[in-house]
């Protein structure tokens, strides 16, 4: 649909740097705005203000610091292993943007497993962080890599589930075409709301969102790294850039696992309340392409906005709690809510 | 094993931390920026230990009660001109050396507490940190400049027993 035809390697360059930015864009904002700046006003004080105006440039500091820290490796740690554990985790990162739709054609590779591989890429981040668990050579990293292990496993369920009714009501597994289908459906005869999935599925939706907060071991769920007990669980024995990898592929997978689940739920990059009555993704005009990306932003901004501030709010479940509100609550919610969303689709 | 009940609570917490952030954005924050505006501790607040030299008789009080052994001094017996006019000359107890370490202090103000004559006073001035620990020894003469930071002593209450401490 572009004019003009970019070579093979030219559109490799071009995928490889928007992955890059649209991994750390993500991240930079969530960890300024949020980490930064909105946790310290949710505690009455002003976080980072001497680096740059309000403390802007403190990433950049921080990036800095931890870049010239050693890389310090434990004598009696599995070293390849050690040293590869970060990166693994960023991988699955970098793997999962790919799927994610920000525009008609503005997207990494559209397939149509999308959903799917979604799931199963996610998954990957749970191998990083239990080897580094495990070859770090220390006992606090070892259980906290083995409770990160048991709480991932635990809740990338519930997310499979959840995700499984949105599949279901739209019939694809393809993400651009979920989203298609969200702004070019229609709920109770309004066609200018579109159908948002969150309307129909909002069970499904909050059983993501508790998952996808557990998935990033954010603070209800932060077992794996409690501090309290496990010094820093699994990244206990990690310095300097090794560290600085964990970190954002932290904040890099919320910002996309909110982008997911705006693609699922909140009806992608697509104008809310507003569809121009596009028929196919051959009418949709080429200006989405600019606006998508960009309301994709601030839906992922929504939804981090709110992953991040139940962190900040709740204090932390105790590993029992944990387990058992995955396998007693959140599993049967989600099984119920896709029994309800089949029987609703054969019958309408 | 409720679900339900909890749910409220939960609802409340939110509440809690997104008023305090938007408490923060219009009244502003808590805290003070410190090194660009200073805070203003109340007239009580234990900052420092003064000392008045004058009041000191070396009697060890002080130094004998400090849990932290931080209170270091000596002193000599010096015979003083008579009160009055034809007198033996008096006995008084000069100070040679009062120090407090304060790598050591701990704060708790039982030497300003014990002390008969009043020689000992908090003061307030909190910024007397240093770059070398062995800095943080305050000898008499620095003990004795921050009498000047030290405030009023409140009026006493209506009623109060005057014959104590003046």
């Amino acid at each position: 649909m572009l004019a003009v035809t970019i070579p093979y390697w030219g559109q490799t360059l071009l995928r490889v740097l928007g992955g890059i930015v649209a991994v750390l864009l993500p991240a930079g904002t969530i960890v300024y705005l949020f980490l930064f700046k909105m946790m310290s006003f949710m505690q009455s004080r002003l976080g980072p203000m001497e680096a740059g105006p309000y403390g802007s440039m403190q990433l950049f500091a921080e990036v800095g610091k931890w870049l010239q820290k050693e890389d310090i490796v434990p004598g009696r740690a599995d070293k390849y292993i050690f040293r590869a554990a970060p990166l693994i985790v960023l991988v699955s990162t970098f793997l999962l943007v790919v799927v994610v739709p920000f525009g008609p054609d503005a997207y990494f590779t559209n397939f149509e497993i999308g959903v799917f591989y979604m799931l199963a890429v996610s998954s990957i981040s749970t191998l990083g962080i239990l080897i580094a668990g495990w070859s770090s050579a220390n006992k606090y990293s070892l259980l906290g890599g083995l409770r990160a292990a048991g709480q991932l496993i635990a809740y990338e369920l519930p997310m499979v589930l959840a995700v499984v009714g949105v599949v279901i009501q739209a019939g694809t597994m393809n993400l651009q075409d979920i989203v298609l289908k969200q702004n070019g459906g229609e709920i109770f005869g309004l066609d200018w709301i579109g159908n948002p999935y969150i309307l129909t599925q909002f069970i499904g939706f909050a059983v993501f969102m508790i998952a996808v907060q557990a998935e990033l071991t954010q603070v209800p769920f932060d077992m794996p790294i409690a501090e309290s007990e496990l010094v820093s669980g699994y990244m206990t024995e990690y310095s300097g850039f090794r560290f600085l990898i964990f970190f954002i592929a932290e904040f890099a997978t919320a910002g996309i696992f909110s982008l997911i689940a705006s693609a699922l739920f909140l009806g992608g990059w697509g104008v809310p309340f507003a569809w121009f009555g596009w028929d196919n993704v051959g009418d949709i005009s080429n200006w989405m392409n600019i606006v998508g990306p960009l309301i994709m932003f601030s839906k992922m901004m929504l939804l981090s906005f709110v992953i991040m501030w139940v962190r900040f709010t709740y204090p932390r479940f105790r590993e029992d709690q944990l387990q058992r509100f995955a396998w007693k609550v959140l599993i049967p919610v989600s099984l119920v809510n896709i029994m309800v969303t089949a029987i609703l689709k054969v019958a309408f | 094993m409720g679900l339900k009940p909890k749910v409220p609570g939960l609802v409340k917490g939110l509440g809690v931390t997104f008023n305090t952030m938007m408490k923060t954005f219009t009244e502003g924050a808590a805290t003070v920026q410190y090194p660009h505006e200073k805070e203003a501790p109340t007239l009580r607040a234990r900052g420092v230990i003064a000392l008045r030299e004058d009041n000191c008789t070396a009697c060890m009080l002080c130094a004998r009660s400090c849990p932290d052994w931080c209170i270091y001094i000596e002193g000599h017996k010096e015979l003083a001109p008579p009160r009055r006019a034809g007198g033996a000359p008096r006995k008084v107890n000069k100070l040679d050396r009062f120090d407090i370490d304060y790598a050591l202090c701990m704060y708790c103000g039982i030497c300003v507490e014990v002390c008969p004559f009043d020689a000992l006073f908090w003061s307030p001035e909190y910024e007397y940190s240093e770059p070398r620990i062995a800095d943080l020894l305050h000898d008499k003469d620095k003990l004795g400049e921050w009498m000047e930071t030290v405030p009023e002593a409140p009026e006493l209450e209506v009623g109060a027993d005057k014959k104590g401490k003046k």
